[in-house]
Formats: structure tokens, C-alpha cells, sequence
């Protein structure tokens, strides 16, 4: 491309959006960060919301309890947006928002937002992205609501929306980056994100019907990925280049696209947390900066947006100056560096080719297996379980010292930390009265409403609902008009589309060789002969955060030493928990946590034991759990707190089977 | 809480005691063996003066047809006509580690609050033939309070051999395209369930064809009695209240006391031959004579009763056809 006499380009490229995924406690407070950030340089906006808002749910529900405002804002009508982006341009805003099922609603949220700003702005003005991607969220995320059929309309129906009526807007991020952080290997992060987009675009072509020829090759264009970077930045980057060509070609063989500038790969990034040490944090900084170089080092296939993780994501929720020296890093590399300057620096390079080659023929396999089992949505089973597969393969070998991670199985003595040494290493917290704040704040909304015209709107939404032709867009934008709030919406659908329990993925994940493992084999033997039944362990997800991986990686370890292992998968009230318990007759029970909601759901769990009968069966729970809030959930009767620090399972299964011999006095 | 106070529980209708009654006839420690002899017999037809009433179904299929989500939807369609629910679902264990992930809960819709839905999920540890070694002895003790055990097995072939010993009625899940389970029916591999449903009656064309091929596989052995149900867990559901008219067909014409008896009795025999193995079973002079030895007995013995009566004979040989081995040296 470039001039071989000048390597430089005539003109320096423009960097790439630069963003903050930010977001907490409630819409007031989020806009008063936003337009702090953008003051600082940030180019766009990230949105995070809360959980009840990504999977449906007011303040005011049963399973909001605890995670209201929490890891992100909650927004629970148009009010609510209304306040988020006030005083942000919006025609000159770049927004995108972490939202999937609940997506169509939210972005309705937004359309009505900025038709009643001042001075108002059309939807044909608007920017941004919604993330939109079902098939992950239950692959790894967990923030689903509707089941596979429902969703992908939905889906199909926001992108047949936005192409005509917001044509600007990315109405969907197909998302690799949760694949990487549920344990996809880069071949199987590639095959299961375009196998993802081909389940999409064949939605949207048969949803457009007659259209589908005239709007095929805009929707394409449309069309963008979020993806993950590891610390393997020169694979990382052939994995993204890998993708470019595979997309072209996608859109070229299977949807007829010809025009380049709608066959062109774009891709925002968020940087890899799953790879990020609660030990040593401040490694995280290089680790992030590596990473980032993965995503902007070869032109041809650089981010075009990008956010990076704080450097203490692994000790609790990054505070605004921690996302600020984030922030930095970006523009360091955009402003300072020389990077921008030239063509791509890899064209031609042997090592790349070969890498590229390698991952493509890898990738085609893997997504021929996927369209064999009938395409994504079918294969949401196959890919699942090979996720959990691929994790567990990746401990393993994290504990048996064949992956370093510098500072935790490897070089890991160290200096007091001056970072983390004066309080909790620096995180954020929420403050709980946040919760009954937008409970009382819903409860004013409702009564200020006109109900006739909520109640009319709520069944023009069910009508839509039931009628496959009709999109959900329209009556979505007129509930949002009519003050109608996200739980309500979500409501109306789940009554016509029912609930949904994404699959485990645990049950066909295979069991590990034993070596490692005996002796831990031979004391849970031991163990249950004396207690005269097999050691049951119950792991469970309260909540509403879908972060499962952990969890599952428990439950496998745990079958895997020989414990009868109880799963249930997420979103558990603790009054499940509590029932599943008291009726499988468990001899522990474990809880994972990773959204901040540890000081309440937890201690709920214990009281609700206690009334189910179960009091005396012990509790351990792992997450994202910050020292201070370990020692109050140990003086409430936690008998153990396990944090990101804890990476070795095979202790954390010997520390149970201990803990369940002593409370049941079998001697050593 | 002693075994007396259990039984008492479970005669009062109390469906709380079910956790006890579950932890302790899972429980393999000499002392609770004897407890739960104890709570068996205080729950056999003679203390009762009758059967115990619940319905016991066996559910079974092959994996990934659709056995959990019936259950589920079954669950509730029984709740709502008003009667107690409890599922003893049981996994395999892995056979490298002798642990099992117990997943079957996860896809059972249930309301904590509601004591009148009680699961519990167990895993098949050794034992071949599907069952959990105490799960026999639980739904005994359960269906003295529960209105319906429903215990749900994996497999097909061999493993639903133990729950036809045990249930009032088998059903055996399919869904359509299930060939081998046509050719194990016709080749007797299989027992012939009482009920046979094939899910994922949404298919349409594709379900009503695999309907007329079990029709006429049944035909071929002469097994008129079984009833053959479509049913789809996915909205919009259907078939699932025929599901429950079949079980109550199916029951309301059993001769309830026969069936138990024999359940009873081959339930003992099992447990025999697990804990002794092919050399008790010779020295009871072979499986033949040990049945029947088991059809003079009393026909109101509970298991624990008649097993200690096998032991006792097996220690004290009857002159068997072939000589006892000599003993090692």
C-alpha cells in the first residue's frame, strides 16, 4: 500500500474512539462522570448498566436485591435516560451500550431521550452501538431474559429498525471478547463470533423479507464486533487480521456484498480482564498496555474503538481516577507514539502470514462443526461446553506452571504494594442507600404517569410481541413515550416469550487425568466413608451476575476430586439456594460473586439456610470480594472468602473437604 | 431425630421430613443401616394396613431428549391439580473420579416457597442398572406422603430394568428419529414401558411419523396396553395434561399390592447380589431359587427384612448343585 521510498503515510491517521466502559449508581450521578471523562479526552461514551437493567428488572424486584446501581447505572425509564446523556451532545456522540437483552428497549430508551433534548435531535443523527449479542450471554455472560427464538427475533428486528430508521447506529456488536474470558482458545474465539454473526444475518435477511436484496449490504455494513485481547499481543493481532479476511469473505460468498467499505472488519475493543492478577497488581498495567498493542499495531486491522480495564479490576470496581490512568494509556499511545504515522507494519511479514494461515484453517473447521450441528443457535449446547473444556485446560495448565503469569504461579515474592497498602488496593464502592433511593425514585415515576396510556401501550407491546410480522421497535418507542420502565417492558415480553435457563455447560465437560489429583481423591473417599455419603457440595450463583465461569470451573474441579456436586447454573434468589440445599442435603455450599453484591446476597443466603432448616451446613464464597468486605462476611459466618489470589483449586477443594470433616467431626 | 419420629412424620403427611428421610437412606454408616431398617419398617404395609398410596414413576429415556424439561412441566401440571410432587433424579457418577455433577436441577422450574415440590438429585455412584443405591428405599418412604415420586434415570437399554422394579409405571422418553430405541423394544433389550412419550411434538410432520413407527413397533411384540403421548415442553406446551390422564389410566388398573410386593422383593434381591456378588448368589443355589425363596415370605416384608433373610440363608447354605469352592489357602 505504502510507498516503499517513504514508509510514512501522507497524512497521520485519526485515532480510534476512545473510550471508558463507566456507569454506577444512578443516572445523575453516571452524567456527572461522563462529562468528567469526556473533559479529559475520551471521544465517545461506554455505557455499563446495572444487572436488574441489562436483564429486565426495576430497583424494585426480588432479584434486583443487592444489585441496584451496582456494576453500572440503573436505568428504568426514559426519565432515567433522559438525565444520563443531559448536557452531552448527542448528534456529535459516539455512544455505546453494554445491553443485550434488553437492548431494543434500551435503545428505545435513547431515541426518545434524544427527541425530547433540547435542542432535540433526530434518530437519523444518532452514533453508537448496542451490543445486542444474545448467543454470548449465554455462552458466557449470563444477562439473558428471553429464550433463543424470541431473542434473535428481537435481535433481527432492532437491526431491521435501525437500518432504515437510525442508519447510522451498529445495532449489534457481535461479541468475541466474552468468549476469551470464558476460556475460548483464539481459533474457537473466531469461529464461534462469525458462526454468531452468520445466525444474525440470516435472521435479518429473512426478517427483511422483500427488502432483504435492496438492505442486505447496508445491514452488513452494519455490522460490528466487539473482541478481546490477550496478552499473546502477536497472536492476538493475527487473530484479528484472521477475522478481517473472514469476514470479507463471508460477506462476499454468502451475503453478495460488494461494496468494500461495507465488507470492511470493524471491531471495538476491550482488553482482556480474565488474564489480570489480584496478586501484584500493578503488573496489570503492562499487561493492559500489551494488550492494547495487539489492537492498534498492524493498520489494516486496528480497533476502531477502544476502552481499557483499570489495573485493579481484580480487586473490586475501578474508581474514576483508576479508569483515568486507563484513559492515559490510550492517548500516550495515539499522541506520543509514532504509531499512527505508517502504513501497516506487517504486510509482508512471514510470521504473520503464517499465523494468519494457521488460525483461518483452524477457524474454518471449528465453524463448519457449528453450521453442521445446525448453526449457532443450535450449537449454543456443543459451544458452551467446549468453552468450559478450553477453561479448564487453561487452569490446569496455569497450575501446573506450563502458563506463567508473572507474580502469581511464577516469580511472585514481592515489596508491600504502596498501591494497595493504605486501603483496599483502591476500588469503588456504591453507596447502599443507592438501592432504596431508586426505589422510592420508581415509585414517584409511576405515580406521576397517566396509567391509561401506560396500560394501552403495555398491551400495544404484548400485540407486537405475539405477532411474528410485526417490530417490536415501534410499539417498544411508543412505551418508551409513554413512560412505561424497563421492568414492565421486560414483563410484557417475558409473559409472551417465557423464561429461559441457558445450559451449564459443566455436565459434558471432560474430567481431568488424575494424577494431580489422587491425593485430593483419596481424602474425599476417605472423608465420605466416614460420614457414610459421598461428599455434595452445592455451588451456587446469587443474583443476577451471569459471570459463571468460576463457578463452573468449581463445580468441575470439585466432580473431578469426587464430590457429588450440585450446579443450578446463575440467577438464584437466596431462597433457592437455601431450597436446594435444605432438600439435596448438602454437606457445603459455595457462592460466587463478581458483581459487588457480596455484603448482601451473601449474609441473605446464611439467614435464609437458617430458616430452611439448613443453618448448620457451612458456607464459603468466592468473587471479586475486597479484604474489608472479607472480614464482615467471616464475622457473619462465612467460613472461608476466596478472592481472584486463590487461582490454585486444587487448594480451595482441599481446604473444603477439611472444612466438611471438621463440621461433621470425622478426625484427620 | 430418631427413625420413629421420621416415620411418624411421613404418616402424618408431613413433606418436610423428606430432607431427613433422604440424608439418612442415603447414608451407608452401620448405625444409620440399622436407623433407616428401622424407619422402613416402621413404613411397611403391616404398619400401615395398606400400601403406601403415592404413585411411584419411573421416568427414563436416553440423554439430551428432553427428560428434564418434561419433568419440570409435569411437576407443575401435577401442582396445579393439587397433588404433592417429590423427584428423586439420579446421574451417573464419573468413573475416574468417582464424583458427578448433578445437573438436572438446574432445569426443573420450582418455587422455594412451595413445600409441596421436593427434589432431589443423587448420583448412581457404582451401581449398574441407573438407580442410586438408596433410591428404591427412598421412594418407598416417600410415597407414604407424597400424592407422586417420580424418579427419572438416564439411559436406555439397561438401565430402566431397576426402575420398572420399582415403579408403578414406566415411562420411557424418545423423541423423534429415536431408532435404537425401536430396535431394543422389538429385540427385548428393553422392557416394554407402560407409557412411551415423544417429546418435542412441536416438530410437527416429524413427530406424528415417529409416532406411527412406535405404534406399529408395538404392535409387532403385541404390546397393546402401552400408551404412546406427543408432547412439546416448549411454548406453546401440549400434551402434558394427556401425560398425567395415562399415569392415572395406568394406576387405577394396576393391582397396586402385586406390583409393590414384587418391587419389594426384587429390590432385596439386588441389594444381594450388590453386596454379595455372583458367590452369594450361588450360595443361595442360583438367581431361580433365590426368587423363589423370596415368594414363600411374607408378603408385607419390607426390604431391609427380606435381605437380612437372604444373608441369613446364604450363610447357612442349602446344599447347592455344585460344590462350594474350596477356601484359598
Amino acid at each position: 500500500m505504502t510507498d516503499s521510498a517513504d514508509p510514512r503515510l501522507p497524512e497521520r491517521d485519526r485515532p480510534w474512539v476512545m473510550r471508558t466502559y463507566a456507569g454506577h449508581s444512578d443516572a445523575k450521578r453516571s452524567n456527572e462522570l461522563y462529562r468528567r471523562n469526556l473533559a479529559k479526552g475520551q471521544t465517545g461514551l461506554s455505557i455499563a448498566f446495572d444487572l436488574p437493567t441489562q436483564t429486565g428488572y426495576d430497583p424494585d424486584h426480588e432479584l434486583a436485591r443487592g444489585e441496584v446501581g451496582k456494576v453500572g447505572v440503573s436505568v428504568a425509564h426514559v426519565g432515567d435516560m433522559q438525565q444520563l446523556v443531559e448536557a452531552i451532545p448527542l448528534d456529535a456522540m459516539n455512544t455505546s451500550m453494554t445491553i443485550n437483552a434488553t437492548a431494543a428497549w434500551l435503545l428505545s430508551l435513547y431515541i426518545v431521550a434524544a427527541e425530547r433534548a433540547h435542542p432535540p435531535v433526530e434518530a437519523a443523527k444518532l452514533q453508537g452501538t448496542t451490543q445486542n449479542d444474545i448467543l454470548k450471554e449465554y455462552l458466557s455472560r449470563g444477562t439473558y431474559a428471553f429464550p433463543p427464538g424470541p431473542s434473535m427475533r428481537l435481535i433481527a428486528d432492532t437491526i431491521a429498525y435501525t437500518v432504515i430508521h437510525v442508519p447510522r447506529w451498529n445495532p449489534i456488536n457481535i461479541c468475541s471478547y466474552h468468549l476469551q474470558e470464558a476460556g475460548a482458545t483464539p481459533v474457537q474465539e473466531i469461529a464461534y463470533a462469525m458462526s454468531n454473526a452468520i445466525a444474525v444475518l440470516d435472521a435479518v435477511r429473512e426478517r427483511l423479507g422483500d427488502r432483504a436484496e435492496e438492505l442486505m449490504s447496508s445491514v452488513f455494513g452494519r455490522i460490528s464486533f466487539f473482541v478481546n485481547a490477550g496478552v499473546r499481543f502477536i497472536e492476538e493481532h493475527a487473530k484479528l487480521r484472521t477475522m478481517s479476511a473472514l469476514w470479507e469473505e463471508l460477506g462476499r460468498e454468502r451475503y453478495g456484498v460488494t461494496d468494500p467499505k461495507q465488507l470492511r472488519f470493524r471491531y471495538g475493543v476491550q482488553v482482556n480482564s480474565l488474564g489480570l492478577t489480584e496478586a501484584q497488581p500493578e503488573n496489570n498495567v503492562y499487561r493492559i498496555a500489551l494488550e492494547a498493542l495487539a489492537v492498534t499495531l498492524g493498520r489494516d486491522a486496528r480497533a476502531r474503538a477502544l476502552q481499557l480495564p483499570a489495573w485493579n479490576e481484580a480487586l473490586g470496581l475501578p474508581r474514576p481516577w483508576d479508569q483515568q490512568w486507563s484513559l492515559r494509556l490510550q492517548q500516550i499511545l495515539a499522541y506520543e507514539t509514532d504509531l499512527l504515522e505508517y502504513g501497516d507494519i506487517f504486510e509482508g511479514s512471514k510470521v504473520m502470514e503464517g499465523l494468519v494461515a494457521e488460525l483461518t484453517a483452524g477457524a474454518r473447521d471449528e465453524m463448519a462443526r457449528v453450521a453442521e450441528l445446525g448453526g449457532a443457535v443450535e450449537a449454543v449446547d456443543y459451544m458452551k461446553s467446549a468453552l468450559v473444556e478450553s477453561h479448564r485446560e487453561r487452569w490446569r495448565r496455569i497450575e501446573t506452571g506450563e502458563l506463567t503469569v508473572v507474580g502469581m504461579n511464577r516469580f511472585d515474592t514481592t515489596e508491600p504494594s504502596p498501591l494497595t497498602a493504605d486501603n483496599d488496593g483502591g476500588i469503588m464502592t456504591v453507596d447502599p442507600a443507592v438501592e432504596a433511593e431508586r426505589r422510592a425514585a420508581l415509585q414517584e415515576w409511576k405515580a406521576a404517569r397517566d396509567d391509561a396510556v401506560v396500560t394501552a401501550a403495555l398491551e400495544a407491546l404484548a400485540v407486537a410481541a405475539n405477532d411474528p410480522d410485526a417490530n417490536i421497535m415501534e410499539a417498544s418507542i411508543a412505551a418508551a413515550r409513554a413512560g412505561v420502565t424497563t421492568g414492565e417492558w421486560s414483563q410484557t415480553l417475558r409473559d409472551t416469550f417465557g423464561e429461559y435457563r441457558a445450559p451449564t455447560g459443566v455436565g459434558e465437560a471432560a474430567s481431568a487425568p488424575g494424577e494431580d489429583l489422587a491425593e485430593l481423591r483419596d481424602e474425599v473417599e476417605r472423608v465420605s466413608e466416614a460420614l457414610g455419603r459421598r461428599i455434595k457440595f452445592l455451588v451456587g450463583k446469587p443474583g443476577l451476575d451471569g459471570h459463571s465461569n468460576g463457578a463452573e470451573q468449581i463445580a468441575v474441579r470439585a466432580r473431578d476430586v469426587g464430590m457429588d456436586v450440585v450446579y443450578e447454573g446463575i440467577r438464584l434468589t437466596p431462597s433457592q439456594i437455601a431450597a436446594s440445599a435444605a432438600q439435596e442435603g448438602v454437606h457445603v455450599v459455595g457462592l460466587s460473586i463478581l458483581s459487588g453484591s457480596h455484603g448482601e446476597l451473601i449474609p441473605a443466603v446464611i439467614a435464609a439456610l437458617r430458616e430452611a432448616g439448613a443453618g448448620h451446613v457451612p458456607v464459603v464464597c468466592g468473587g471479586i470480594i475486597p479484604e474489608s468486605d472479607a472480614v464482615a462476611l467471616r464475622e457473619a459466618g462465612v467460613a472461608a472468602v476466596y478472592t481472584p489470589k486463590d487461582w490454585n483449586l486444587n487448594q480451595m477443594m482441599s481446604d473444603i473437604i477439611e472444612l466438611v470433616a471438621e463440621r461433621n467431626s470425622v478426625t484427620a | 431425630m430418631t427413625p420413629a419420629e421420621l416415620a411418624a412424620r411421613l404418616r402424618g403427611g408431613d413433606l418436610t421430613a423428606a430432607p431427613a428421610v433422604l440424608n439418612l437412606v442415603e447414608t451407608t454408616t452401620p448405625e444409620a443401616r440399622a436407623a433407616s431398617a428401622e424407619l422402613l419398617a416402621a413404613l411397611a404395609p403391616r404398619e400401615l394396613g395398606r400400601e403406601a398410596p403415592g404413585h411411584i414413576i419411573g421416568i427414563t429415556g436416553p440423554p439430551g431428549v428432553g427428560k428434564s424439561t418434561l419433568l419440570s412441566r409435569l411437576g407443575a401440571e401435577l401442582r396445579g391439580r393439587g397433588r404433592s410432587v417429590a423427584i428423586l433424579a439420579v446421574d451417573p457418577s464419573s468413573k475416574r473420579s468417582g464424583g458427578s455433577l448433578l445437573g438436572d436441577r438446574a432445569r426443573i422450574d420450582y418455587d422455594p416457597a412451595d413445600r409441596g415440590l421436593f427434589i432431589r438429585s443423587t448420583a448412581a455412584g457404582e451401581r449398574l442398572g441407573g438407580l442410586a443405591p438408596a433410591t428404591r428405599a427412598a421412594a418407598g418412604a416417600l410415597a407414604v406422603a407424597f400424592d407422586v415420586v417420580v424418579i427419572e434415570t438416564v439411559g436406555v437399554g439397561q438401565s430402566e430394568t431397576e426402575v420398572s422394579d420399582v415403579a408403578d409405571t414406566v415411562v420411557v422418553v424418545i423423541q423423534p428419529g429415536s431408532g435404537d430405541v425401536l430396535q431394543f423394544l422389538k429385540a427385548g433389550i428393553m422392557e416394554t414401558p407402560d407409557v412411551l412419550v415423544v417429546t418435542k411434538a412441536d416438530l410437527g410432520r416429524v413427530a406424528q411419523r415417529a409416532m406411527a413407527d412406535l405404534h406399529a413397533s408395538l404392535r409387532s411384540i403385541g404390546a397393546r396396553d402401552t400408551r404412546v403421548i406427543g408432547v412439546s415442553s416448549v411454548a406453546p406446551v401440549q400434551g402434558i395434561d394427556s401425560l398425567v390422564e395415562a399415569l392415572d389410566v395406568h394406576r387405577a388398573g394396576l393391582d397396586l399390592a402385586a406390583r409393590r410386593v414384587q418391587a419389594r422383593r426384587a429390590h432385596a434381591l439386588d441389594d444381594f447380589v450388590e453386596e454379595c456378588g455372583a458367590r452369594g448368589l450361588r450360595a443361595l443355589g442360583g438367581r431361580r431359587r433365590a426368587q423363589r425363596w423370596l415368594e414363600d415370605q411374607d408378603p408385607d416384608l419390607e426390604v431391609p427384612a427380606l435381605l437380612r433373610g437372604l444373608e441369613a440363608r446364604a450363610a447357612d447354605p442349602v446344599p447347592a448343585p455344585t460344590p462350594a469352592p474350596a477356601p484359598a489357602s
